[in-house]
């Protein structure tokens, strides 16, 4: 029998009110232990016993004491399955095609996943449809792992059971039944065959329900225009593999202009090919990823954009367009008969948020009859409707809404009208949101539906019109979740599970007899036979829509009118989506966060992008610190009278003058880790769904930290990093006048650096050699590559602190490059003119010239990772031998043998080393997903994860490749070409990254080796990298 | 790295021997195998019991059992409680054994009850036994040889005490003896001379000791020899460092760790006494750089049937019976298997209230060691006592390989690799083995010595 016996140790313990027995239960001291005091005061520290060398004593023999205790192994436990699944099999990968449709991402992708965790994402090579995956992609595995997710229902704030919160949804919207208030259903674009039936199974359910659609990042005007044309919202699709000529006005098509997607096809006709590459004209205010890889990039305002288009469709269709300025009549001039020339191999875009230009485009393309261009089978990623966003917002507030049921959308945030939103969230009755994250939403409304992360949820998408993948979980949900699908088939009473409900959908209505279980291992399904009927039915459809020609004749002129009377005033405001960030879903994932944008370089930040020019009138400028990170000053942002205040500057070279940039997707403040919560709210200033914004900046007081990783000055002519030549000569001159081998002096005599060798060669022509080829025309600098080394190699995320100090830990970084002339050839022949030091042509002044990235500079993106120097500097000066080479051509690195000297990142002329400053694992001061079990458990099972006190670097996949081999060797065949990957060369769905083994000659590597466009990186060091590039080919060819 | 074997293996040897000098006399027990003998034969209906024996356990012993419920019912005296209780006769049996689905079928009121009994599992059906077949089956069903052994081995083991412990005694004796006999020859010395410097003392003789006063002592003249002096220092020096450099090595080798584990799991019954493949439970072994704990599932693969543990034929083992490795001790392992499986014995069905095994982790390569036992297993062939020694004869798992980088890369720099009937290998060997001028290439000619190849 237990002992009702109460024990003391003092009798102060026996008064239950005693101050100090209760600090004491909860504390170790009453009083907290003056540390601070002590060590605060320089007097008491130095007058104290223990000086500077006792202290170095004890350090001392404590630390040799530790670890003698420390000598007796711990005692691991291992825990095998009590069942094993019949298809895992612990340590080895299994893959499985999924689908990330969250209403701003579509893509088909294969999720890796080890012991039943998703680990990585991968490209779904049978997707010929679609996007592949990006950067934010490839990172939100991470987000699946993300600690701050929501663990289950909620009501008012406090967590409630599924059943009480499905039984009050279901109590109320039976109720609603038959009165004139609506049952509202807000959510994002699932572009789903069965979300669309479920909902009208809803709908007719219960007729007052209306599903409303929204995009945080609207493609409204897009749509509008698509709709009025061909009658279906949707958007035109757009190869551009298969155009000689692109002509782009604002559109960022390479990042992510309506849905994204569009890289890879544009990247495979940036490659010459038989002397033919395309050829892309890119008029912009911003400073894009898209401008940065056109051909010829012409900076200006959205509204001269307006009329430039309104002017070049009056030029291509043989009508004069008034307008009030005939300021850009010779660009007009030129980009016609550019177009006039490749006909209908030319395309034009438009990311113009104006209804008239995306109209004028589509007329454009109708009337070139673009190859390019696809509206047969168009794009269903982007629905949203800004009207009737609008509508219910009214609705709203006038009360009449009885329920609102929001998933995947943060309205609260995401809103221009916000504020309004919220307002009328106070009138409906009942406010139910579906999120995965605690968000600005959630916070205010009712109720809190905990939804699964993609990786958990079935579903499918329909991304083009006969083109479908499916969507599968890939573990089973990890907190008590729901997705949207399954609870409202359970408000409609319905005993079906989703998928069942997905695959009756599919067998009625998609596959049409093909096979469910291939189409769902495959992950994508295309429904051939029926695009060619829609396809020929639509050539019905727009061959008897001759008749009202003339009425779309009557509105496009009127349409071209409003756009060439487009005036502005002032400064004009572009909104965009970086690539790391996009609407900000992901703002809670550290990869992404760190993830340095690709033009500015700046990591864990949004900021006004400004030109030089005018960043001199306002008076606001970047300055370098001494320790190389970036301050800028701050401005006040203000549109139609909401303001911004304290909005970091960074001066982009390149920005159109009058104009100014801001990014989506930062500013976000509820739900987050106090590091995430960077940057400012762009959607406040997205007045009207419109990106192109007029708006007045002010300098304001303040000095702001970034964490930039690389400075914004030029090449100044150092061609032999990045090596760039035009078409032309490309063409027509041999490649050693393009392609320089750089020469050194050996006994007097000049000699090709590449034949000059201070050490002996090892014979490398037996085994496997890998060598990695990169090629800086298909590169567009999207950054996937960044975020798979990531996700691959266990890639610690350091913080905005430790970025600043230039300790980010990125394996493989993607370098830009400015060059202040039109072309990098300007800045070569420049610096060889330069004569004496000063005067004219003097060096002094000159380099100065060179160092200021002009108006608009030409751009060159690089990814730089550990070269595997076959004559490595790094490897003669490690004390330790903890780096040494392979025979396969990997510069190895052992981090267990390594003592942290960091002889080899200074000798390194790559810069590709990195050093663990700190622990970043399991610490608390860095507390972003390796501090936390859940997080964890993306890390990948064969690769390391590096402690304190070690170099770590690019180890060019080597558990992959190594993995590669074995498999070969246990099937017992020779490796084909194409089996040897790195995380890189996997995620590049551009082709820009190829890796294979060049002692295998019939490999795609071994071929590029041999191009004439190679050349390796600094080949006058000698280091002979196992990594080559490309020569970038600019298409200056003017018509 | 060279590892310094047994540095105190001579005085553990000294120890060890005399502790066993004095225990020596603790009984040694023969074994003698009585379970098979007492196979009765059975009277009633005839047939041989013996011969029953052999084809119960080919044909039922799976799903059934003498004495109790498995997959279908306990089989001890079944023909006697049939036609006690049900009135069923032999023909019946014969009927239900060569096609028990007919039986079913034909509405039979028995056969349905036990068909929804047992999950309306049917039995399998065995055209092939003939009836006699059944007859001796039948003949052993009712023998019920189940109790005996138990007996016996007691007896065995009382009877053995008896005689082992007469050898043990002598042994004693002889050294006790011996002991006595030094002892006396001691004490006899002294006496000797202590009459002998009394009668000296007696006669006036002063025992001088030799030059007591002249010489200098020996540890004064160690002392100012510097020579002797330096080398005594480097030889110390160099021997404490030679220990130190031993010891240290040995940090972190965890060889011969045998940790007691949640489940008394004898890999010596499995895969010795009952030579189970390795693989069989290791699968992942051959595809995976794991070889795997088993899943619970694989063990219940057999356990589902084999339910305790009956020894191996000639009983428990002196040694086995010092540890309490009794047949009962294993059977209550099974049923800690069971437990933790979720397996209720009695309704032969899987509860779903599961327990995972924590195993304790024998086998520790660091993190930052990439080892891959599909490279080992299934490419090179390599046996698995190889690394992990007699696994066949360990009662406890343990390490007994040190896991070293120096013994992984000894194995690599003498083992050649196996290309036979490899095209992978084909094409690099033959240009590789011409340049090194080898008929056969080791695993380091084919690279197995760079770093990055396990270091990753």
């Amino acid at each position: 029998m237990a002992s009702n016996k109460k024990y003391w140790k003092n009798e102060a313990e026996l008064n239950p009110n005693d101050s100090i027995v209760e600090a004491l239960k909860q504390n170790e001291f009453v009083e907290q232990i003056p540390v601070d005091d002590f060590l605060g005061d320089k007097e008491t520290l130095s007058s104290t016993n223990t000086n500077r060398r006792d202290f170095l004593k004890y350090v001392g023999f404590s630390t040799a004491a530790a670890s003698l205790a420390a000598c007796e192994g711990p005692v691991v436990k291992s825990i095998p399955y009590v069942v094993l699944p019949e298809n895992i099999v612990p340590g080895v990968a299994n893959y499985y095609a999924t689908t990330v449709a969250n209403g701003f991402d579509f893509a088909s992708i294969l999720i890796k996943t080890r012991e039943g965790r998703p680990i990585k994402v991968e490209n779904n090579t049978l997707a010929k449809i679609g996007g592949s995956a990006n950067a934010r992609i490839q990172g939100s595995v991470l987000s699946l792992y993300d600690s701050t997710r929501l663990q289950g229902p909620m009501a008012n704030g406090e967590p409630v059971e599924w059943d009480v919160l499905k039984a009050t949804v279901k109590a109320k919207m039976g109720g609603l039944k038959g009165s004139a208030k609506k049952i509202a259903i807000l959510t994002q674009t699932y572009a789903s065959p069965s979300t669309d039936r479920l909902m009208a199974d809803l709908v007719a359910a219960n007729e007052n329900v209306v599903h409303v659609t929204y995009d945080a990042i609207s493609e409204d005007a897009a749509l509008n225009a698509f709709e009025n044309k061909y009658g279906e919202r949707a958007l035109a699709d757009y190869d551009f593999e298969k155009a000689d000529l692109i002509v782009s006005f604002g559109a960022d098509f390479i990042a992510d202009w309506q849905g994204g997607g569009y890289d890879a096809g544009y990247s495979r006709g940036r490659v010459p090919k038989n002397g033919k590459m395309s050829r892309h004209v890119q008029l912009e205010a911003n400073m894009s990823l898209t401008g940065a890889n056109a051909d010829k990039r012409v900076a200006m305002k959205p509204s001269a954009q307006k009329v430039v288009l309104a002017k070049l469709y009056g030029k291509l269709n043989g009508t004069s367009v008034g307008g009030n300025t005939s300021e850009y009549d010779v660009l007009v001039d030129s980009i016609a008969a550019e177009i006039k020339k490749a006909g209908s191999n030319a395309v034009v875009v438009t990311g113009l948020d104006d209804v008239n230009a995306q109209a004028v485009v589509l007329a454009i393309n109708e009337m070139l009859s673009s190859k390019a261009f696809d509206t047969a089978a168009p794009k269903y990623i982007r629905k949203g409707s800004v009207k009737a966003v609008n509508a219910l917002i009214a609705d709203m507030k006038a009360g009449r809404v009885g329920a609102l049921l929001m998933d995947g959308v943060n309205p609260v945030y995401s809103l221009p009208n916000a504020a309004d939103f919220k307002e009328g969230l106070a009138k409906v009755d009942l406010t139910v949101a579906f999120s995965t994250n605690w968000n600005e939403t959630t916070e205010a409304v009712q109720y809190v539906g905990a939804t699964n992360h993609y990786l958990e949820s079935w579903g499918d998408v329909q991304i083009k019109k006969g083109h479908y993948s499916l969507m599968q979980p890939t573990i089973k949900e990890l907190f008590d979740t729901k997705q949207f699908q399954t609870v409202v088939l359970e408000l409609l009473g319905s005993e079906q599970s989703y998928y069942d409900y997905i695959k009756d959908t599919w067998s009625s209505s998609v596959l049409n007899g093909a096979n469910w279980n291939q189409a769902l291992q495959d992950g994508v399904f295309s429904a051939d036979t029926m695009v060619v009927n829609e396809e020929g039915a639509a050539q019905n459809v727009v061959a008897s829509e001759t008749p009202t020609e003339v009425v779309a004749n009557t509105s496009m002129a009127s349409a071209i009118r409003s756009l060439a009377n487009t005036t502005s005033e002032g400064m004009e405001l572009t909104l965009y989506s970086k690539v790391g960030m996009g609407d900000g879903q992901q703002a809670s994932n550290p990869w992404l966060q760190e993830f340095p944008d690709p033009i500015t370089r700046v990591s864990w930040d949004n900021y006004v992008t400004i030109s030089k020019a005018d960043a001199v009138e306002l008076g606001v400028e970047n300055v370098n610190v001494a320790n190389g990170g970036m301050d800028g000053n701050y401005v006040k942002l203000t549109v139609n009278g909401v303001s911004l205040e304290k909005v970091p500057v960074v001066v982009q070279p390149g920005q159109a003058k009058g104009t100014v940039g801001l990014s989506f997707g930062y500013g976000k403040k509820v739900g987050l880790k106090e590091d995430m919560q960077t940057g400012v709210n762009a959607f406040a200033l997205y007045d009207g769904f419109n990106a192109n914004q007029s708006v007045s900046v002010e300098k304001v007081a303040g000095n702001h930290e970034f964490a930039c990783i690389q400075l914004h000055k030029t090449l100044m002519g150092r061609g032999d990093i990045i090596k760039e030549t035009t078409l032309e000569i490309f063409n027509t001159k041999n490649h050693s006048e393009w392609n320089e081998v750089p020469m050194v002096s050996l006994d007097h005599q000049e000699v090709p650096a590449t034949s000059v060798d201070l050490w002996d060669s090892f014979d490398r022509t037996i085994g496997h050699h890998f060598n990695m080829s990169i090629d800086l025309n298909a590169c567009t600098g999207c950054g996937s590559c960044v975020i798979a080394c990531h996700a691959e190699n266990n890639v610690p995320v350091v913080g905005k602190a430790e970025v600043r100090k230039s300790r980010d830990m990125h394996w493989l970084r993607i370098d830009r490059y400015y060059s202040s002339e039109e072309t990098f050839e300007g800045d070569n022949q420049k610096k060889d003119g330069f004569d004496g030091l000063s005067g004219d042509n003097g060096s002094l002044g000159g380099f100065g010239e060179l160092e200021d990235p002009s108006a608009n500079p030409q751009v060159a993106f690089q990814p730089v990772m550990c070269q595997h120097c076959n004559h490595a500097p790094c490897e003669t000066v490690c004390p330790v031998a903890a780096t040494s080479h392979g025979r396969q051509g990997q510069n190895q690195m052992a981090y267990n043998r390594c003592v942290g000297t960091r002889y080899c990142a200074n000798n390194c002329p790559y810069k590709v080393r990195r050093f663990n400053w700190f622990l970043y694992n399991n610490n608390d001061e860095f507390d972003f997903h390796m501090n936390n079990d859940l997080g964890k458990m993306v890390l990948n099972p064969d690769v390391n994860v590096r402690s304190r006190g070690v170099i770590e670097k690019c180890s060019m996949c080597i558990q992959k490749t190594q993995k590669t081999i074995l498999d070969a060797k246990r099937d017992g065949r020779v490796i084909e070409d194409g089996e040897f990957q790195t995380a890189c060369s996997s995620a590049c769905s551009n082709g820009a990254i190829v890796f294979g083994d060049v002692n295998d000659e019939k490999s795609k590597v071994a071929e590029l080796k041999a191009s004439d466009r190679m050349y390796h990186l600094l080949e006058h060091v000698g280091t002979q990298p196992n990594v080559f590039y490309h020569v970038k080919v600019r298409n200056t060819n003017e018509a | 790295m060279k590892k310094v074997p047994n540095r105190n293996q001579f005085s553990k040897i000294l120890g060890l021997s005399l502790i066993a000098i004095l225990f020596s006399a603790s009984p040694l027990i023969a074994q003698d195998a009585a379970a098979d003998a007492t196979a009765v034969e059975a009277a009633a209906g005839g047939g041989d019991a013996k011969k029953g024996k052999a084809l119960f356990n080919q044909n039922c012993a799976a799903c059934h059992a003498l004495n109790r419920k498995m997959t279908g019912p306990a089989l001890e005296n079944v023909e006697s409680r049939l036609s006690e209780d049900e009135g069923l006769d032999r023909e019946w049996l014969y009927a239900w054994i060569k096609n028990s689905p007919a039986v079913i079928k034909s509405g039979d009121a028995y056969a349905n009850k036990l068909y929804a009994e047992y999950n309306q599992a049917a039995m399998t059906a065995f055209p092939t036994l003939s009836n006699t077949d059944i007859d001796d089956i039948l003949a052993y069903t009712a023998a019920a040889p189940a109790a005996a052994p138990a007996t016996a081995a007691g007896d065995v083991q009382s009877a053995a005490g008896g005689s082992g412990s007469s050898s043990g005694v002598s042994n004693e004796i002889i050294l006790g003896a011996l002991v006595l006999v030094f002892g006396l020859l001691v004490v006899m010395l002294l006496l000797v001379n202590k009459t002998l410097q009394r009668i000296a003392q007696a006669n006036g003789i002063a025992i001088e000791k030799e030059g007591a006063a002249k010489r200098t002592p020996i540890w004064k003249a160690f002392a100012q020899n510097q020579f002797l002096v330096i080398v005594t220092a480097i030889l110390l020096l160099l021997g404490s460092a030679y220990f130190a450099y031993g010891w240290m090595m040995q940090v972190g080798v965890d060889q011969g760790y045998a940790p007691i584990q949640p489940i008394h799991y004898s890999h010596k019954i499995h895969a010795g006494d009952n030579k189970i493949e390795c693989k069989y439970c290791h699968s992942s072994a051959r595809v995976s750089k794991t070889s795997g704990i088993p899943s619970l599932n694989v063990c219940m693969n057999c356990h589902k049937s084999i339910y305790e543990y009956t020894g191996n034929p000639e009983g428990p083992s002196q040694e086995d019976l010092e540890n309490g490795y009794t047949n009962e001790f294993y059977t209550g392992e099974i049923k800690k298997l069971y437990k933790a499986v979720g397996w209720d014995e009695e309704n032969q069905k899987y509860t779903g209230e599961s327990q995972p095994v924590e195993w304790i982790r024998v086998h520790n390569l660091p993190d930052f060691a990439y080892f891959n036992h599909s490279q080992h297993v299934s490419v090179a062939g390599v046996d698995c006592q190889t690394c992990h020694g007699p696994v066949e004869e360990m009662e406890i798992m343990y390490q007994y390989s040190p896991l070293t980088m120096g013994w992984c890369i000894d194995c690599h720099r003498e083992t050649n690799v196996k290309v036979e009937g490899n095209e992978y290998y084909e094409k690099i060997h033959a240009e590789l083995s011409k340049k090194y001028g080898v008929d056969n290439l080791t695993a380091a000619q084919l690279g197995g010595l760079e770093c990055g190849k396990c270091h990753y």
